[in-house]
């Protein structure tokens, strides 16, 4: 077994682990830190993809701020430890129903649209060109609309989270 | 392979070995300076003109009680300590301390500074939840929302050295200033290393920021129930970060280990000199500044800390960043 196929092996298992890892544990901050230690093997698994840019951006945003922003949440709603937490087996059959057809739906397109070509972004063309170049000349070339798109969404709960602000000071 | 590997772990373990000096003595310089502004000593009891209080502080900490709280989460409190130093020292790895003198030349230098940073604050809310008490979590909870907040214009801070240099590896930064006639990035960004300056004192915790730590509100904050050599890393930790800081600031701003070129046409006699010596003279004059504002300036309310982050830095980075982006558009193509 050559090294990085080991070390691959260990993130992918170490991810695999880890998840379900984070959804029985019963405390809710130790749930968010073992997310943290997901994050950086996802992060890690970045590396081995060639994307360093994606791996700190991982690290940066997911680790760093939207966690941040979930325990701030836990810690001042005082969320104690959960008893009506559902464990896995009494999950209802809709819900898992759904899960199974997202989960059906995702390998379906990633066996149709990812293993079968190589696409024009290839390890050659990222390491030619950083991968951050690469991904702004894409963003705001092919990839504009999406951009704007998500811009927007992203504004929405801005605009939801200034109200209710507004309205918390008006009383 | 393998000896790669053991030349690797010996250049990590000299780096580690140098910075933990440096820090020691910086725990030293700080006392001296202070004790100076305030008409005292400061310590000389210790070794020739107290030089060796760094190694009788540290020895009393290793053999003081290693106390952990009755109702604590204990495998967070003894995790919380590691996490925060583990995170500064990271950042090492990737600072360019001289040319080619560096551990790890990644393309994402910048971002990794920025992503332990980031990291670091689980250390600080973890300390803070896990030693059940409220002086402690009060004081993680102000730390993790002072060092949230100031990340932000910080990072557009370096947005602007970014579009500057373009490249994100510290030391293609350092060699994007060598080529300007002035050698220094600071020169058209002035805003951007102010605004750099004041969010590396917030996200350390030191004065005037240091409000998880305000002794009359929050006794020592999340430091409350730590002691010993648990305490003792946190104490490296802060340290460290000033370092890692005023690192960023000469690399980013300073033009790291060169010195501008009119200065070194003008006397060729300053090229003999290793650049490692200007990256410390560099390094020590925000060290210094570092402890000048603790010796001087009072520490803020949280609402006045909150204010100056969002209201003030945040607004100015993003004109630095504006003006940096006509800047380069127009005069540097």
């Amino acid at each position: 077994m050559s090294v990085p196929l080991l070390f691959f092996s260990y993130f992918a298992l170490a991810t695999i682990v880890l998840s379900l890892i984070v959804i029985t544990r019963k405390n809710y901050i130790h749930a968010v830190l073992w997310t943290l230690l997901l994050f950086v093997h996802i992060s890690g698994i970045y590396l081995f993809l060639n994307a360093e840019f994606f791996a700190m951006i991982q690290m940066i945003v997911y680790a760093g701020a939207i966690l941040v922003m979930l325990i701030f949440v836990i810690m001042l709603l005082n969320v104690k430890h959960e008893d009506h937490l559902s464990d896995v087996s009494s999950l209802p059959i809709p819900k898992a129903f759904l899960v199974f057809c997202v989960l059906g739906v995702l390998a379906f397109t990633l066996q149709v649209s990812y293993l079968n070509s190589t696409g024009k972004f290839s390890i050659d063309l990222v390491n030619k060109i950083s991968d951050a170049k690469l991904l702004g000349q894409v963003f705001y070339s092919e990839a504009n609309l999406p951009l704007i798109i998500m811009g927007v969404v992203l504004f929405v709960p801005m605009i939801a989270a200034i109200v209710l602000a507004g309205k918390r000071s008006d009383e | 392979m393998l000896m790669d590997i053991v030349i690797l772990i010996i250049k990590v373990a000299v780096v580690l070995g140098v910075v933990l000096l440096h820090v020691a003595y910086a725990v030293y310089f700080e006392r001296k300076i202070l004790g100076h502004m305030q008409s005292r000593l400061g310590p000389t009891e210790v070794g020739p003109l107290g030089l060796f209080q760094p190694f009788a502080d540290l020895i009393k900490l290793f053999f003081k009680e290693d106390n952990i709280p009755l109702g604590a989460d204990k495998v967070l409190f003894t995790i919380a300590p590691v996490i925060v130093v583990t995170c500064v020292m990271t950042s090492f790895s990737v600072i360019p301390f001289a040319a080619g003198w560096v551990l790890a030349n990644i393309n994402v230098g910048l971002l990794l500074v920025l992503a332990m940073g980031s990291l670091g604050v689980y250390g600080i809310i973890i300390a803070g939840w896990s030693s059940n008490s409220k002086y402690a979590f009060l004081g993680g909870l102000r730390s993790s929302a002072q060092i949230i907040s100031y990340e932000i214009p910080m990072g557009i801070a370096l947005l602007a050295v970014l579009i500057m240099s373009g490249s994100l590896n510290l030391s293609d930064i350092v060699y994007a200033q060598e080529k300007l006639p002035w050698g220094m990035f600071i020169f058209p960004q002035i805003l951007g290393f102010f605004v750099f300056l004041v969010c590396a004192l917030a996200e350390t915790n030191r004065t005037p920021f240091d409000l998880p730590e305000a002794e009359t509100e929050l006794v020592a904050g999340y430091l409350t129930e730590y002691s010993g050599f648990r305490w003792g890393l946190f104490f490296l930790a802060e340290y460290s970060a000033m370092y890692v800081m005023s690192s960023m600031l000469s690399i980013c701003f300073l033009g790291g280990w060169t010195l501008p070129p009119f200065l070194t046409n003008l006397f060729p006699i300053l090229n003999l000199m290793p650049g490692i010596v200007w990256f410390l003279l560099k390094v020590y004059m925000f060290m210094f500044f570092y402890i000048w504002i603790r010796g001087t300036v009072p520490r803020y309310r949280f609402d006045q800390l909150l204010k100056i982050g969002w209201k003030f830095l945040l607004p100015l980075s993003l004109t630095n960043l504006f003006v940096i982006m006509i800047i380069k558009k127009v005069f540097m193509p």
